[in-house]
């Protein structure tokens, strides 16, 4: 048998002997809780403790926590600072008051996506972007080139930590959350940091950023206070199987740099009445002329092999498409997944099949999310 | 991790129980515990002819799908049909109910070349 994590790893696949995995400040005590460490965009990463599905009913029923340190967190500072962003990002970041984020595309010229990101508007001209890892030098990069000379452009990402608390019982471990999408400075055992309304998962919970030293503190603090609410440490594994049952889509799989956001179904994050940003003239066209593939999400028909990454798709023999992301849903105990498809078969209901090993398996395009709270 | 001493292993983790003429194989509970949560067994076709290692069957977790291989050369002659609807059994009994197929050995002298306990013991560390 023979041990392959391409479904997850992806694009972003390394080698285990690879040298020089950074690791997070959370490192250590993903070892000492045993977890499963894999290369992921350069870290070493947990990919899971005990069970990715436990971990996964974790999030759906109580709470879990995500060590999200690798993550990019960029600091876009100066009184330019708003009006550029939003020549830079495809979301209207005017929209946004101090203390409020939004979820936005970068584009390269030909609207292709660089990353997909938050944007917190943290002060009056003061901006927090929080990248993904495997983009957050290419970001800084292309940002950098951009930058007009009165605009601050900084990479935290170095000096600071983050995780991801989901699950609907995140009420119950903190009071005062901050509302929906918003960010709050606080301070928790004498420990500062900024807590934001959102997440990954489709549950309610929070995305919290410190200074390094004070990650493994905050992270024993909040299993500890979290013991009674059955919260769970959670890997990689898990946040690839709630994100998908969400339709939420991984950069690098189900977006890259030959992908635009219309594409993707995710033309709700683009503004195109903003007179100027980066992609904007290509975005405008695929939207007049309708996108020639889309992302669509869709389930098996059987109970059969789970669909992966790559696997093609097939319309009445006719090649029209490939996955991008595909697993079994552990909240639905079904293979599911996301495929580009040729815009004329890449309707809701239509039978496709998915070929698995040279065996095409039925399935259907289904509406977004792939799964709903009952 | 249990390493049961009456069986016979491979360096792809799967183990082999001798049956007069036949092997029986599966995963070991080191495998098992590597994938976790196995979702899906795709099992080979009976009657079919296998080479030595050569992949005829697939376990697939939520993360990933892995090949299984033909420890050595011979022709299926029984599946584990149970493991179509409760491929979890792989993870729960890897060396019993978990079992995945039976070979007939063509040359019994080519099992000399598997790994005994001790063996895959110091494989996996």
């Amino acid at each position: 048998m023979a041990f392959l994590y391409v479904h997850l790893i992806g694009v972003y696949a390394l080698s285990v002997n690879e040298p020089a995995q950074k690791k997070t400040p959370l490192y250590h005590e993903h070892v000492k809780r045993g977890a499963k460490m894999v290369p992921f965009a350069g870290w070493l990463m947990p990919v899971q403790y005990t069970s990715i599905v436990e971990e996964h009913q974790a999030v759906r029923k109580n709470v879990g926590m995500f060590d999200i340190s690798h993550m990019g967190q960029l600091i876009v500072d100066g009184s330019d600072a708003r009006s550029w962003l939003n020549t830079m990002l495809t979301n209207n970041i005017d929209k946004l008051e101090v203390g409020q984020g939004q979820y936005t595309f970068l584009l390269n010229e030909r609207g292709g996506i660089i990353d997909d990101l938050i944007a917190y508007r943290i002060g009056e001209g003061k901006f927090l972007l929080v990248v993904n890892a495997s983009c957050t030098d290419e970001d800084f990069a292309w940002l950098g080139r951009h930058r007009p000379n009165n605009v601050l452009l900084g990479d935290r990402s170095a000096h600071f930590g983050g995780v991801a608390i989901q699950g609907p019982r995140v009420s119950e471990l903190f009071v005062n959350l901050p509302a929906r999408n918003h960010i709050v400075d606080v301070e928790l055992d004498g420990m500062p940091i900024s807590m934001a309304r959102t997440g990954y998962t489709g549950e309610d919970g929070v995305e919290v950023f410190f200074p390094k030293g004070d990650a493994v503190k905050f992270w024993n603090v909040v299993l500890e206070q979290g013991k009674d609410l059955g919260i769970k440490p959670c890997g990689l594994g898990s946040r690839d199987t709630l994100r998908l049952e969400m339709c939420y889509p991984l950069n690098g799989s189900d977006l890259s740099s030959k992908r635009n956001p219309i594409e993707a179904g995710l033309g709700f994050f683009v503004d195109l009445t903003k007179p100027n940003f980066i992609g904007r003239d290509v975005l405008l066209k695929t939207k007049e002329n309708g996108p020639s593939q889309k992302l669509v999400p869709f389930k098996m028909t059987d109970k059969g092999p789970p669909p992966r990454p790559h696997y093609s798709v097939f319309a009445n023999r006719k090649r029209i498409g490939e996955v991008t992301s595909g697993t079994v849903s552990p909240s639905l105990n079904w293979g599911v997944g996301m495929a580009y498809i040729i815009a004329p078969h890449a309707k809701v209901g239509a039978k496709i099949d998915i070929e698995v090993r040279g065996q095409k398996f039925p399935a259907t395009i289904e509406k977004k999310p792939l799964y709903k709270k009952s | 991790m249990n390493v049961p001493d009456d069986l016979l292993y491979t360096e792809s983790h799967e183990w082999i129980k001798r049956e007069g003429d036949k092997i029986r194989i599966g995963i070991t509970d080191h495998a098992q515990s590597e994938l976790t949560d196995v979702v899906y067994v795709e099992l080979p076709k009976m009657d079919r002819k296998a080479n030595a290692k050569e992949a005829i069957a697939v376990v697939e977790s939520v993360k990933a799908a892995s090949d299984i291989y033909a420890p050595v050369k011979g022709t299926v002659v029984e599946i584990n049909k149970a493991l179509e609807a409760d491929p979890g059994l792989i993870n729960r009994e890897p060396f019993g109910q978990g079992w995945i197929f039976v070979l007939k050995v063509d040359n019994a002298d080519d099992l000399k070349n598997l790994k005994d306990d001790a063996a895959y013991k110091k494989q996996i560390g």
